[in-house]
């Protein structure tokens, strides 16, 4: 793959990710794949955040490895940032601010008078990243007229001002840059209509709208609040009720009882929210209410990384609640992938009556991907929830059926009332767990709605989305991947291929159930095997293990908060290869 | 056609209460203001956590939803906004509601979600077998307090006051007719409506008897309270010791959040049509 990577970098409130965004939708505008990477701390203002825009004549599926175009807003980016610039890359700076040292060898420092042109137009200095905008945009190969539309639509109702300035501040570096340096090398071409850009945490949103959610309660926390931000700024469109809750208590509990109230209903947050819903998420099993459940991961234990990934909370999705009953989780790499897994999710929850997780995380919520037009589809039929015909006789809610699923009516309906409960209870919903329990018919009346309610696990599995080979068959090495970690999968195969090495992928966006049969299967097409995973266990090999008795012993394994780069896994696979056996 | 739909009733099953358990006066009020405002049972939701009052919802014939400990009213505002048709009315016990689930009993009277939220208050843990609750009186000896309560009471009108409620009323299970009233009013009542209610437990609270009440309770209506004020409620609400006061404290009308959330504006969330089909223009902004 022929790539360029354009990073840019400063202090938490200089707006870097404006200026990330600007280049990854330059990108996306030219018809370009982009991978969009935000790295950013737990602070408001000050630090240190950067944010890379990465494209190339492949899509990319991951950050990658370095950088050729660094626009740093201070002299720390400098530091952090200059030693990934590759060979033939360009430092973009502002003399006026710090001066810079050795480079690597190959790469040039530009220095572009950044404040000076600002100056020209306001007091205010951020009008500077306009100008440093605009110079990198020409050394990555992004016309101006692309970049100037882009801005124009960015700041879209705001007073005319502004706007002219940043367009006449960014041209002016742009022709500063065109005057002094030359475009990179490895710029791409416009290669076709626009794209969509959008993060995981937008295609979640945009996916649960399309499955007929209609009703969103969530409590703030990082890295799943943007869900709701979405979903909250087009609630009348969509028609969705978006309610901040007090906590994550409530949060899902409300997600619970409009669900029971007759809609399809969500709630969404990360570990340490996640934890707090564990009792309801048991209350949603047993009642039998159909709930979606965004889990979006970040470094932990406890408050851990807030800004940071992982894959860590595997285990608890796996464990959370009290006692059993039926769940799926489904791990989407990308916001493409995300977009569908919620159109699955609300149907398998619908479908089985139980809580589905979506197993989400940082990198995905946040990292900005391109996405064909084609493969977001909007019209997804949302069938009526109204199924159970209101003149049907003894009407019982829990009715024991081969599937295990029975008949589920809506508060409203006349003639089926019945009540949900979160104890143990018979077909009509009457409690065995008072003056019944320990009864012997009752005893046994136990054992058979718990088998009824714990049936619906095969239905799942066999509804869910199977693990998937990508790459060629007969691979010398396979990668076992899920979730987001399956995109630096993605870009470090081709790599490899490069260095004469057969690699495949076994992508699981189902981490549980997981169909015996299916995965024995897909295992027996393996020689080698190399489990990646973001958490300092190998949850997921522990759980394939459990379930299959598949044990892949060779283990990738990364828990310091940032995401897998291509590399690492090159790495590791080459080594592994070159060791044979 | 032509046969009115039934009202709530009893259901088949029969309440499980210790024998003069003060429980069954709130039953028996809740299923005669149902059966006064002639709701139709299936239009009804009756929404409950965990504790020996909880079980009520069992008892009656329209829908219900029998929870976890303390998430009664995130669970009942969920249903009210899945479908405001609904009459929901939530029912549990102090430590349901003024312990565990205290952080939603104060965030749903802000919101003044147009639900009807009845506590049955015996001041004690009952269904496992009497620990102290967050109403225990200061000194009282139980299981977990062997020395005495050293907490103060919650005083769940005042605090309902203090929230936003807009309908603040305390019955006493030992006056059914009083308190089908209240619990009528609060359904009819457009906004959170509370109705707190001494319900004495017989076999775990020696000191808050039905005795104990009989003796102390006067009715604020005959007192010539005034519940549209609010001062003179507050007043009412500290009112504690040998008179106690019970009725209606405090009631006014507000807009509900049923009312300001601008997505139920159309109708009921749960017939309006759901999906995005058609609506591209959503794809626009990520171009």
């Amino acid at each position: 793959m022929t790539e360029i990577a354009v990073r840019s970098g400063g202090q938490a409130g200089d707006g870097i990710a404006s200026i990330g965004e600007a280049i990854a939708r330059g990108y996306s505008r030219m018809g370009l794949h982009v991978f969009g990477f935000n790295a950013y701390q737990s602070v408001i203002r000050g630090g240190h955040v950067w944010y890379q825009a990465r494209t190339g004549d492949a899509r990319p599926y991951s950050q990658g490895d370095g950088a050729d175009v660094l626009y740093a807003l201070d002299k720390q980016t400098v530091d952090v940032h200059a030693a990934s610039l590759r060979p033939g890359g360009t430092l973009v700076y502002d003399k006026e601010k710090f001066e810079v040292g050795d480079l690597p060898a190959g790469v040039t420092a530009l220095s572009v008078p950044t404040l000076e042109i600002a100056r020209k137009y306001t007091s205010q200095s951020i009008l500077q990243n306009a100008a440093g905008l605009g110079a990198a945009a020409f050394l990555g190969g992004i016309p101006l007229d692309i970049l100037h539309q882009v801005l124009a639509d960015s700041f879209g109702r705001k007073a005319g001002d502004v706007v002219t300035w940043n367009l006449g501040a960014s041209a002016a570096g742009y022709e500063f840059a065109s005057k002094n340096a030359r475009v990179h090398p490895h710029a791409p071409k416009k290669a076709g209509a626009p794209k969509l850009l959008m993060n995981g945490n937008q295609a979640i949103a945009l996916g649960a709208a399309a499955a007929g959610c209609k009703f969103l309660a969530q409590y703030p926390m990082t890295p799943a609040s943007s869900i709701m931000h979405w979903m909250a700024a087009h609630a009348t469109e969509v028609g969705v009720v978006v309610k901040q809750a007090e906590d994550e208590l409530g949060a899902i509990n409300m997600a619970i009882g409009a669900s029971f109230g007759g809609v399809r209903a969500m709630t969404a947050t990360s570990g340490g929210g996640f934890a707090l819903m564990v009792e309801a998420l048991g209350m949603a099993g047993m009642t039998e209410t159909p709930v979606v459940v965004v889990e979006s991961q970040r470094s932990g234990p406890s408050t851990g990384l807030p800004t940071k990934t992982e894959q860590g909370d595997l285990n608890l999705m796996l464990g959370a609640g009290q006692s059993e009953f039926p769940r799926a989780i489904l791990a989407p790499s990308n916001p493409a992938e995300a977009y569908r897994a919620m159109i699955l999710a609300f149907q398998l929850a619908e479908d089985w009556q139980t809580p589905v997780l979506v197993a989400a995380d940082l990198h995905l919520s946040e990292s900005h991907m391109t996405v064909d037009r084609d493969e977001i589809d909007l019209n997804v039929d949302v069938p009526s929830l109204f199924t159970v015909d209101p003149n049907g006789h003894d009407y019982k809610r829990y009715q024991y059926t081969d599937s295990g699923v029975s008949p589920r009516a809506l508060p409203g309906q006349p003639g089926l009332n019945f009540i949900a409960g979160s104890d143990e209870h018979d077909e009509k919903g009457h409690l065995v767990s008072d003056v019944r329990s320990g009864i012997p018919v009752w005893v046994a009346e136990r054992q058979r709605m718990m088998d009824k309610r714990m049936k619906k696990l095969h239905g799942l599995a066999a509804h869910c989305e199977p693990p998937a080979f990508e790459g060629p068959h007969d691979a010398d090495l396979t990668f076992v991947a899920w979730g987001s970690t399956v995109g630096a999968v993605r870009d470090a195969m081709p790599m490899l291929a490069a260095r004469g090495k057969t690699t495949n992928l076994l992508r699981f966006p189902t981490v549980y159930p997981l169909d015996l049969t299916t995965v024995t299967q897909a295992f027996a097409k393996t020689h080698r095997t190399l489990l990646v995973e973001e958490n300092f266990s190998g949850q997921f090999g522990r759980l394939l293990r459990a379930e299959t008795g598949i044990h892949v012993t060779d283990r990738l394994l990364k828990y310091d908060g940032e995401p897998f780069y291509p590399y690492e896994i090159v790495s590791r696979a080459m080594e592994m290869m070159n060791r044979g056996g | 056609m032509g046969t009115p739909l039934p009202v709530v009733g009893k259901s088949e099953i029969k309440p499980t209460w210790c024998p003069g358990c003060g429980d069954f006066g709130v039953v028996a009020a809740v299923e005669s203001a149902l059966k006064r405002l002639q709701i139709p049972s299936h239009n009804v939701v009756i929404v409950s956590g965990i504790g020996c009052s909880s079980n009520l919802p069992h008892f009656l014939s329209s829908y219900g939803f029998h929870g976890i400990h303390g998430r009664v009213l995130p669970v009942a505002e969920g249903i009210r906004w899945a479908n405001h048709s609904l009459t929901v009315i939530g029912t549990g016990g102090d430590g349901d509601g003024f312990g565990i689930g205290v952080g939603h009993f104060v965030h749903a009277m802000r919101r003044n979600v147009d639900l009807t939220y009845v506590t049955m208050d015996n001041q004690i843990y009952g269904l496992t077998t009497g620990q102290a609750s967050p109403t225990s009186t200061m000194g009282q000896k139980t299981k977990s307090t062997p020395r005495g309560v050293i907490e103060n009471p919650i005083d769940p009108i005042a605090l309902a006051l203090a929230s936003g409620a807009t309908y603040v009323s305390r019955g006493f299970s030992g006056d059914v007719k009083q308190l089908t009233d209240l619990v009528a009013g609060g359904i009819q009542h457009k906004g959170f409506a509370l109705v707190d209610v001494f319900s004495p437990c017989v076999t775990y609270n020696k000191i808050n008897t039905f005795d104990f009440f009989r003796q102390r309770v006067y009715k604020l209506e005959s007192a010539g309270h005034d519940p549209s004020n609010i001062v003179t409620a507050w007043q009412r609400a500290l009112e504690w010791g040998d008179k106690i006061p019970v009725g209606l404290f405090y009631k006014t009308e507000k807009p509900t959040y049923e009312d300001l959330e601008e997505v139920l504006a159309p109708g009921p969330l749960v017939l309006q049509p759901a999906g995005v089909k058609g609506k591209e223009r959503l794809l626009d902004e990520f171009v």
